[in-house]
């Protein structure tokens, strides 16, 4: 027994090795594997067209391999759906250097958006853009998804997704103009300064749940009468002791008033 | 009259039968001297009563007739409600119409006589003055208030005591037991719960940017007894992930998990719960006051009226991978307080 187990075998090193380098390889092949089928289908000249187009518009910032530079951030693993939501908004390509990023009519066409969104998903792999399945709120518990929005949303986009201000002139945006699909590319790859809510920590049914709440506040139905923007005690105090006080005041005049 | 003084005005008795100054003199209303106006005036009333009764029938149809749930597209005043809308504008223009009916009635019809009421000094006159205080002098003897030392002095006393028990509720209004305001939920080992779903979390599910609001697996347990709410509002935390290269200093050495921090939710100017991060910068922004503090340093203040530092909840890995507190908070969360120090 002592004997065997001190002296091994000559090969059991090289079997230790094998086993260890086999088992790397298929691991690696299975992690790499799921990263692939996640990622977009895209084939070489759309990735090939998404260069191009990326060279002559974003390069400049991002970096000629989307490295970035001090006037952008690295483009390496934001994945399909941070490049899909930028660009659709209009957010990018920037007019000039400003503290955020406004919203503005997109100046590259779905094909163009596409490729694009195929060239930087090749850089590095990243989130890929939501299916309309994903996006689906179908099953979605609005009830659900309104406890989720108060809890991770509104601290910044406002109770009603109205939006609100940050430090330094920037601003967490209105949502009332926002698609399924943008809303969940946001939470997915946290654009600008919104922080990211991952799959890990807000699964994908979560997420779609908070989608509807968000669709029901685009309604826009306000049961309480004129929301006054829905910016809270604000407006809402300035209009009821300006425009309330005041009909009030010209009332106590006009009875007070002598009559001719 | 005009010699007078204002203190002689006061304690003067007389009443004066002229009015101080000339009044102006009395103009007739149009009502008054026109019958055409004045029947104009009957119609114009009549009208608001009789429209006021027609919006008391229009509430009544559109109670029954709007259903609830139809909206109406008002443009710039956004959707409303169609049945909210129509009963308040039937039953508040039904209200007012009466009201403005009532007072154009008084105004242009009810009888328009001018009649002068001289205000007359406060003070009683003097007989009755010196009456009342004859009988108070009376009643002083008669009671033996002056005479009984005894009575008098242990009424005193007793008055003097009878506020005591009201200071003694002050004890009431603080100060607490300050251990309460010291002490959060979490403890070495507890799990971190995200809110809502209650899920643990492995350090893999945040990616550098993300942000998490959190609370300590005990929670629930401590929902059926009494202060939930300060329990709950005290152990809130928020998680965020950067790269552990921009974390330029922490509360403790190793507190965060890979770049993954652990923050109090709760300010600590006046305790409104934050969770306004702005990932690229590390700034948390409390929508209250703009204290802003920076995650990637410290949870110091970097602007606003602030006074302390962000606390931070150490943390690590069970031995299952799940994130848990390496220990309590090693500061009072929220607000300061008087006993802080």
């Amino acid at each position: 027994m002592t004997s065997s187990s001190v002296r091994r075998h000559k090969a059991t090193g090289l079997a230790v090795l094998l086993v260890g380098l086999l088992a790397t390889g298929f691991g690696y092949a299975a992690v790499t594997g799921t990263a692939q089928a996640s990622a977009p289908t895209a084939n070489a000249s759309q990735i090939e067209a998404g260069k191009k187009l990326y060279l002559e518009g974003c390069a400049t910032c991002h970096g000629l391999a989307g490295q970035g530079g001090s006037d952008g951030p690295s483009l390496i693993g934001v994945g399909a759906a941070a490049v899909d939501f930028q660009v659709k908004t209009g957010r990018m390509p920037l007019a000039q250097p400003v503290n955020q990023a406004p919203r503005k009519p997109p100046v590259y066409n779905d094909e163009e958006i596409a490729a694009l969104a195929a060239f930087v998903a090749s850089l590095g792999a990243g989130p890929a853009i939501p299916t309309a399945e994903q996006v689906s709120t179908e099953n979605a518990d609005l009830a659900e998804g309104g406890e989720l929005f108060r809890t991770n949303c509104a601290q910044c986009h406002n109770f009603a997704g109205k939006g609100g201000a940050l430090s330094y002139g920037k601003y967490a945006p209105s949502l009332m103009d926002a698609t399924p699909t943008e809303i969940y590319e946001a939470m997915l790859t946290g654009p600008q300064n919104m922080p990211n809510f991952p799959d890990a920590s807000l699964p994908e049914e979560e997420k779609q749940a908070i989608i509807k709440y968000i669709q029901n506040l685009q309604q826009g139905e306000s049961p309480g009468g004129l929301a006054l923007g829905s910016l809270g005690p604000v407006t809402e105090g300035v209009f009821i002791w300006t425009a309330g006080l005041g009909i009030l005041l010209a009332a106590a005049v006009w009875i007070g008033a002598k009559v001719r | 009259m005009s010699e007078k003084t204002s203190t002689e005005l006061a304690t003067t008795d007389s009443f004066s039968e002229q009015p101080l100054y000339p009044l102006p003199p009395h103009r007739h209303r149009l009502t008054d001297t026109d019958p055409r106006a004045a029947r104009r005036a009957e119609r114009q009333v009549a009208t608001m009563f009789v429209l006021s009764a027609l919006l008391v029938v229009a509430f009544v149809a559109a109670y029954v007739g709007v259903d609830v749930r139809t909206t109406l597209n008002l443009g710039p005043f956004g959707v409303v409600n169609a049945s909210n809308l129509l009963l308040g504008l039937t039953m508040g223009g039904a209200i007012l119409l009466i009201g403005i009916g009532a007072i154009h009635w008084a105004k242009k019809l009810m009888s328009d006589e001018e009649i002068v009421d001289e205000r007359h000094p406060l003070g009683s006159p003097k007989e009755d003055q010196d009456e009342a205080l004859a009988e108070f002098q009376t009643g002083l003897a008669e009671s033996g208030f002056v005479e009984r030392k005894i009575v008098r002095r242990s009424l005193i006393g007793a008055l003097l005591l009878f506020p005591v028990p009201l200071i003694v509720f002050l004890r009431d209004m603080g100060p607490t037991d300050v251990n309460v305001l010291r002490e959060t939920l979490w403890k070495k080992g507890d799990r971190i719960l995200v809110d809502i779903t209650l899920q643990p979390l492995r350090p893999e599910d945040l990616i550098v940017g993300t942000l998490v609001s959190a609370s300590p697996e005990g929670l629930n347990e401590v929902q059926e007894i009494e202060h939930t709410q300060n329990a709950r509002a005290k152990a809130s935390i928020i998680l965020v992930r950067m790269k552990p290269e921009e974390i330029r200093s922490q509360q403790g050495q190793g507190w965060d998990y890979q770049g993954i921090l652990a923050f109090s939710k709760i300010c600590t100017h006046v305790g409104c719960p934050i969770a306004l991060y702005q990932q690229r910068t590390h700034h948390l922004l409390c929508p209250c006051h703009q204290s802003t503090f920076d995650l990637a340093d410290s949870g110091n203040v970097v602007f606003g009226p602030a006074a302390r530092q962000m606390p931070q909840l150490p943390i690590t890995v069970d031995e299952e991978g799940y994130l848990v507190a390496a220990d309590g908070f090693q500061q009072p969360v929220g607000p300061s307080f008087w006993e802080r120090g």
